[in-house]
């Protein structure tokens, strides 16, 4: 059974009678399929409702649903002859950064992305997709390869941020992460970001300072998570819905804020119920932006790149 | 109506900030480090150091400013960005705490600017004062060291940031974070047109700016006992659940580590500065040589002679 969220219990449990239904009829021993039509149209039409008004603090559970779609899924759905590249040629291979290079829609391309992992072992594997310096190092790494091959580079992001640890401290987590970004702003190929699901702070950033910066629409990216800046803040993490709202994470938000170029929308109920949907969605925007940034040459991509901060919030 | 806000309160307030300023416990601090009470008016000329233990207390901006640079330095003015993106509250409005902070430090924001010369050698500084909010960066941070980056670039001379900072300002959300990037292509400006830039951390120099432009510097010089790190000492002791070792985060270990060239006390800092500048000047070197060869020699010269500091040029690094 996957996870549930508190605001949608009543709709896993129309869920559940379906599936139970289903069940029931496949044994062939009543016709239910009327039931489980209206009870699909109720589904449907409740899930639409609550997440068209989903509250800044909502779309964090939902950014963070252990059933989202993982960069390794985008990475498997779309791109082709996927070629996994490991290892920062220093120190180790960090899992919870994962990359490689690829076709997407036959042309050769670069892409990374954080991996939280499916079930515990994963999990443990990819650190929950929270980088250490190495991950960094080889998300820089490969992003220099891209510049050096002229590959557009994709990336997916989805991670708490930086893993906190007394080892990732000592390998100079701040460094590797500085070191990431300036990758980011020099690489002279196109260069997409997707924040699929959680965008948290400094480990976002690390591979998003990008010419395009799409989030899918129940995706969050803040500077500090919303329970982190509650405790801080108002010294009390139970703050942490009025500090969602505050701190304008939604990707409604920051597209207001000029921060998006593209806000994709998911499939009702949100990517988690219809991962298929979502990998169409994403893969098309995608191949938009590329298009789009293909036909500006290196020099002028790198100075369009630069003015978008440059030029962030000044009067 | 409002009587007894409008009337009462100001009057019970003056009464009490001006006891508070009169008060005995204004004038003297401790010693975070050895309790020594310090004179607060004798720390501008002992440059924030304990007299008793040599401890670096945290150092205002103005004051920084004055202490490197020779005399006849000027200010670069405080760039105007667009306050508040986020119409930030929490539990006080973020543009009262900014309206409070520049009553208190008679600046509009954490970072402050200067260009002149550092033991004789041209260069433009920009200092972070952790009095402001923490010396949090926001976009009035990030803006000012690009302003920095874009008047070293004009002057054709060295940028020199002195950092102390608990991160990306939280009240400006998603725009703090991308002073991250802003800031690391100021610096990769510089990179470009061949000018040294010298990060000189001192404490803290944590969060997103230590992940930022702090981390790129040509050269890394901390000041003693300055926490440098990433991840706040707090968030590791709860993830990793148990206390960390001593030291940890500090400019002592971080040199062993491999983050920083070197320590450098505050009263050399001056000093050293002028002397690495020197020695990454060969942008401006080449240009001289072409002028004149003999010129660049009396530079050279009289570098060594003119910086008063009474430091040893070849001395080995103090650390
Ligand atoms: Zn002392």
């Amino acid at each position: 059974m996957s996870q549930q969220l508190d605001f949608e219990s009543h709709i896993n449990a129309l869920e559940a009678r379906i599936r139970e239904l289903r069940l029931s009829a496949s044994e062939g021993e009543i016709d239910v399929a009327d039931e489980i039509e209206k009870l699909s149209i109720k589904v449907e039409t409740q899930l639409k409702q609550v997440y068209q008004k989903l509250t800044p603090w909502q779309k964090v559970e939902v950014s963070r649903h252990e059933s989202r779609p993982h960069a390794q899924d985008y990475i498997d759905h779309l791109i082709q002859e996927y070629q996994p590249l490991a290892g920062d040629r220093a120190f180790a291979e960090d899992a919870a950064i994962v990359g490689g290079m690829g076709y997407f829609f036959g042309k050769p391309c670069m892409v990374i992305g954080h991996e939280k992992g499916r079930d515990t072992r994963g999990r443990i594997k990819h650190n929950f997709g929270m980088p250490r310096p190495e991950g960094f190092r080889k998300a820089r790494r490969l992003i220099d390869l891209a510049g050096k091959f002229h590959l557009p580079v994709i990336s997916f992001v989805d991670t708490a941020g930086a893993y906190p640890g007394l080892d990732a401290e000592a390998r100079g987590q701040a460094e590797a992460i500085a070191r990431s970004i300036q990758a980011c702003i020099r690489v002279p190929s196109p260069f997409v970001a997707v924040i699929t699901g959680e965008g948290g702070s400094g480990g976002a950033i690390a591979i998003a300072a990008a010419d395009r910066l799409l989030m899918l629409e129940h995706a969050v990216y803040s500077v500090i998570s919303p329970e982190g800046c509650a405790s801080i803040l108002w010294r009390d993490s139970s703050h942490r819905e009025t500090a969602a709202k505050s701190l304008q994470i939604t990707a409604q938000s920051l597209n207001e804020l000029g921060i998006t170029d593209e806000v994709i929308s998911e499939p009702t109920g949100g990517a988690h119920r219809d991962h298929p949907a979502t990998f169409r969605r994403v893969s098309n925007a995608l191949k938009r932006h590329l298009n789009d940034l293909g036909a500006i040459p290196a020099e002028q991509l790198i100075e369009q790149r630069w003015q978008r901060y440059l030029k962030l919030n000044t009067a | 109506m409002n009587w007894l806000e409008n009337f009462v309160r100001p009057k019970l307030q003056a009464l009490v900030s001006r006891d508070h300023s009169d008060s005995a416990e204004n004038k003297w601090r401790s010693c975070p480090n050895c309790a020594q009470m310090l004179f607060l008016n004798d720390l501008p000329k002992n440059l924030y150091l304990c007299q008793q233990c040599g401890h670096h207390l945290r150092m205002p901006a103005p004051a920084r400013l004055e202490s490197i640079f020779d005399s006849g330095f000027t200010n670069l003015p405080e760039v105007a960005v667009v306050e508040d993106p986020l119409k930030f509250r929490d539990k006080k409005r973020y543009l009262d705490r900014l309206k409070d902070s520049r009553a208190k430090m008679k600046c509009q924001d954490a970072v402050q600017s200067a260009f002149g010369t550092i033991a004789g050698e041209k260069a433009v500084a920009a200092v972070f004062d952790f009095r402001f909010m923490g010396g949090s960066m926001g976009s009035a941070a990030g803006s000012a060291l690009v302003q920095a980056a874009n008047k070293a670039l004009s002057e054709q001379c060295g940028l020199i940031v002195f950092t102390s900072s608990g991160g990306a300002r939280m009240q400006e959300g998603i725009i703090s974070l991308m002073q991250l990037p802003r800031s690391i292509i100021a610096t990769e400006m510089l990179q470009q047109a061949g000018l040294p830039y010298i990060v000189v951390l001192c404490d803290p120099t944590t969060g997103g700016v230590s992940a930022s432009f702090a981390m790129l510097g040509d050269i890394h010089i901390a000041e003693p006992g300055a926490t440098i790190g990433f991840a706040g000492r707090r968030v590791i002791e709860q993830t990793v659940r148990e206390t960390l070792p001593e030291g940890f985060q500090q400019a002592e270990d971080l040199i062993d580590k491999g983050v920083i060239d070197m320590i450098v006390p505050r009263e050399d800092i001056a000093a050293r500065l002028g002397l690495l500048l020197h020695l990454m000047g060969g942008k401006a070197r080449l240009l001289t040589e072409n002028d004149d060869s003999s010129d660049h020699d009396d530079a050279a010269h009289n570098h060594s002679e003119d910086d008063g500091s009474g430091v040893e040029k070849s001395a080995p690094v103090v650390s």
